[in-house]
């Protein structure tokens, strides 16, 4: 049995420096993500900055409630990813399936609310497009403002699918004992995907949902 | 760290295989190996230059008679979309980073392959992949909007195919930040023994600053194109003026990756040329540390400019003071550079190879492609000649004049390396002149045609500026045959060229110190560095008198 | 390497961020008019950097990571910096 022993890729000299590598992989591609949805904040901010209080107006329509909810949900599942890398490490297989899956399932569920979230703003007239309904007469900004909630909540969703998708293969990996304490890091390297689509959402929930003044 | 020597095999009986050795298709189709992988990437870019080129054909034949009665002007409109589409991101960007990046950055580094080698092949199938929809997309009737895609033509009006070759474009982003990703991690972590960072290749130092760029700077192009197709599909977006938007921030997020994606294009082309003067100086390049930093400024500097391509468009006044001044101070690294290899070539022992013909022929043109920046970034010169073949010819001395002769002197200088073969010397420098000739009757004429008011992207000009687009034609064709040539003698020096060792040009450096071609694990032990880099014996006492 | 003390600090850090969770959803019952864009900004640097710090461990983590972690923020800090500036000194734009 291969399990807990270190499996040393030949173009590396030592298992450490192997290790090193896929973290600072990562924190490339992180790099690169941050680059990605940090276009998508410039142009929410040139516009934030512009329309201040149409964007209050839109940001008001919102469901702050269930935008809550899913920071908590996506707060927990960071914390079981993280308990996920740990327990595996320690070789506890058991509990690390069981807090793969959780993060996976707090994953979907959150996707569940967004999308309730969405049909909730369908029928409110507030996607836009020849639908959008705005009694106000400056709907044109406010409009602007929901073309970028669903762009940004959109793509954060697609990297979220993405992410679910990355820890249900760890786990099956784990299962398997293809992962494990001796061959961790594609576990560590998946969890930090998925920290960093939190964090995503942390700015993303602030920017979109509390900028809304109170109504 | 302790010596790597368990994990090598050591063969002690004659030579290990070559690299080239396999040659199934599924053996090039799955390799992982970084030298397989520079290849790929080089018969892949070919074809896209192939294509780009006769575009440009086309193009150059149209604009011999002023009335513009070759093609019509949807027509030229989508020729030099797909000139520059292709030009850009399929050949400028992946050629020197995807050609001698991957096949040169491990063997430079002492290493056995990049840090993720599955990687990088997926990079180059995702480069397919993106190709073939732009391809695609060309076919069907291809895009009229430029490369550069400004809305709100390309968003709403126009009635090409925008969306599909964005997506084209996209995909392809992917494969560039990939290969940054890899290039960056390979040069932090798997540096042979004894190197460290100040006693790495030039050739390193300016692909590390590329990668920096190709990861910071493509996600944002990704994200451009995503809202501007978005908005053309959706037809409500960000850049629409109907919901408040602002059609120039499409420009500011577009040039915030594009002009950092120039140089893109030029840093590795000037490691290149640090290279080809130290090879056949035989000397240590003059003032090393400067010009590794002068990399490392022209990628930081680089990123903070990108407002000089949007003096006239509405920008304010005040950020096109500051990017006015910010694009004068990006200059500085690039002259630092020209300045150190010209003190390099003081008392060295000079040999005027191939390779060194391309390099000094690109110290000239880079030059002056660089100095006509500054006219462009001198606000008022800018409202002159903003849109006009000022730029064209600017910009084509910079990526035609600079990089692709570096790319052009780098292949011939690897070339012996990669193949195992030499390409025919004379008709190599004899194309290097054709290749510099052509060229400056191609483009030096585009200068007085943008000074004297002739505009871009124009199919159809008035009749006083004929002369100078028949000159231009004419240097065109000579140009062309600068490229084919190349094509045709590397292809028969794959056959009949003469066999070459490990080190024909007497070069320092680790890859020189392994068979031609090298094997499949690079080196029979993993090299390890004792001396400076660059680490030439002090010319003999006779050469000095 | 201890399993217990990473999983406490990993809670820790749960708790801490959902404390400041509660905190922005509160904060729009304080008034502060203008400046409550920029408190709520703050709070959310503060989440992110507890998950960048604990959740990822970057506090652990060599100094090569710290610039790579540190080197993406700085990046789009120049670009929405100068990008807005050419809005703010617009005068023609609202």
């Amino acid at each position: 049995m291969s399990k807990n022993r270190a499996i040393l890729y030949e173009h590396f000299s030592d298992i450490e420096q192997q290790r090193e590598t896929s973290t600072a992989g990562i924190w490339v591609f992180i790099g690169s993500e941050i680059m990605f949805f940090g276009a998508l904040i410039l142009a929410f901010s040139v516009y934030r900055f512009s329309y201040a209080r149409e964007f209050a107006e839109g940001a008001a329509e919102l469901n702050l409630l269930l935008g809550g909810i899913n920071t908590a949900i996506l707060f927990t599942s960071g914390l079981t990813m993280s308990l996920a890398a740990t327990a595996n490490r320690m070789g506890w297989k058991g509990s690390t399936l069981i807090l793969l899956l959780t993060t996976a399932l707090l994953g979907v569920v959150f996707l569940g609310i967004k999308v309730f979230e969405y049909h909730e703003d369908w029928t409110k007239r507030l996607f836009p497009g020849p639908g959008f309904n705005w009694t106000d007469s400056d709907s044109p900004q406010v409009q602007l403002f929901f073309v970028l909630y669903f762009i940004m909540t959109g793509i954060h969703a697609l990297h979220l699918i993405v992410g679910v998708g990355v820890v249900v293969v760890i786990a099956w990996l784990a299962l398997r004992d293809r992962i494990h304490a001796g061959h961790f890091m594609p576990l560590d390297v998946a969890g930090l995907y998925w920290h960093f689509v939190d964090l995503v959402w942390v700015f993303l929930f602030a920017l979109l949902y509390l900028m809304g003044g109170t109504r | 760290m302790a010596l790597p020597v368990q994990n090598y095999v050591v063969i002690d009986q004659g030579e290990p295989p070559s690299y080239l050795k396999e040659y199934t298709l599924r053996s090039w189709l799955l390799t992982t190996d970084h030298k397989r992988i520079g290849l790929l990437y080089l018969f892949t870019i070919i074809v896209f230059f192939a294509i780009a080129a006769a575009a440009a054909a086309i193009m150059r034949l149209n604009l011999l008679t002023p009335r513009g009665d070759l093609v019509q002007a949807e027509t030229y409109n989508k020729l030099f979309t797909t000139h520059g589409v292709l030009m850009v991101w399929f050949f400028l960007i992946p050629s020197t980073p995807s050609v001698l990046g991957n096949f040169l950055l491990p063997l430079m580094l002492g290493a056995r392959d990049l840090a993720f080698p599955k990687l990088n092949l997926l990079s180059w199938y995702i480069f397919i992949l993106g190709g073939a929809i732009v391809l695609y997309a060309l076919l069907i009737g291809g895009v009229d909007t430029g490369w550069t895609f400004y809305t709100p033509y390309s968003s709403t009006y126009s009635n090409s195919h925008v969306a599909l070759m964005a997506a084209g474009v996209f995909i392809n982003g992917f494969s560039s930040i990939l290969t940054g990703l890899n290039f960056i991690v390979t040069t932090h972590k798997l540096r042979a023994p004894g190197m460290t960072w100040f006693r790495l290749r030039l050739f390193v130092w300016s692909m590390y600053a590329t990668s920096l760029i190709l990861v910071l700077a493509t996600p944002v192009l990704a994200m451009t194109l995503t809202l501007m197709a978005l908005e053309r599909i959706w037809h409500v977006g960000v850049f629409d003026p109907a919901l408040g938007g602002d059609p120039l921030l499409f420009q500011h997020l577009f040039w915030f990756y594009s002009h950092p994606a120039v140089y893109i294009m030029i840093l590795p082309g000037m490691g290149v040329v640090s290279e080809l003067i130290c090879g056949f100086s035989k000397k240590r390049v003059f003032g090393y540390t400067f010009v590794a930093f002068a990399s490392m400024a022209i990628a930081l500097l680089g990123f903070l400019v990108w407002g000089h391509h949007m003096f006239v468009s509405s920008q304010s006044v005040f950020a096109g003071m500051v990017f006015s001044f910010l694009s004068f101070a990006v200059a500085v690294p690039s002259a630092i550079k020209v300045f150190n290899w010209t003190a390099t070539l003081y008392r060295g022992s000079i040999s005027l190879d191939t390779p060194m013909l391309y390099a000094i022929g690109f110290i000239g043109l880079f030059t002056a492609g660089g100095m006509t920046g500054l006219f462009l970034a001198t606000l008022g010169i800018d409202v002159h000649v903003h849109d006009t073949y000022f730029v064209i010819a600017h910009f084509h001395y910079i990526m035609v004049g600079g990089m692709v002769m570096a790319f052009m002197g780098g292949l011939h200088f690897w070339w012996p390396k990669i193949s195992g073969r030499m390409y025919p010397e004379f008709l190599g420098k004899m194309t290097a002149i054709v290749t510099f000739i052509g060229f400056n009757l191609t483009f030096f004429p585009q200068f007085i045609l943008g000074y004297l008011g002739m505009p871009r992207r124009y199919h159809a000009y008035p009749e006083q500026f004929q002369v100078y687009n028949v000159l231009s034609t004419a240097g065109a064709s000579i140009l062309g045959l600068g490229y084919l040539l190349p094509l045709c003698y590397f292809i028969w020096s794959c056959r009949y060229g003469k066999r070459a060792g490990n080190n024909p040009w007497g070069a320092k450096g680790f890859e020189w110190e392994t068979a031609s071609p090298p094997p499949v694990h690079n080196f029979e032990r993993p090299p390890v560095q004792t001396e400076e880099v660059y680490n030439y014996p002090p010319p003999s006492h006779e050469a000095m008198l | 390497m201890n399993g217990n003390r990473e999983a406490i600090e990993a809670l820790g850090t749960y708790l801490a961020l959902l404390a400041l969770l509660l905190a922005s959803i509160g904060f729009r019952w304080l008034h502060l008019g203008g400046w409550e864009p920029v408190g709520l900004l703050l709070i959310a640097a503060v989440q992110g950097a507890l998950v960048i710090l604990f959740f990822m461990r970057v506090s652990a983590s060599s100094q090569l990571i710290w610039l790579f972690a540190g080197g993406g923020f700085l990046w789009i800090g120049i670009m929405i910096v100068m990008i807005i500036s050419d809005y703010v000194s617009r005068p023609w734009w609202r």
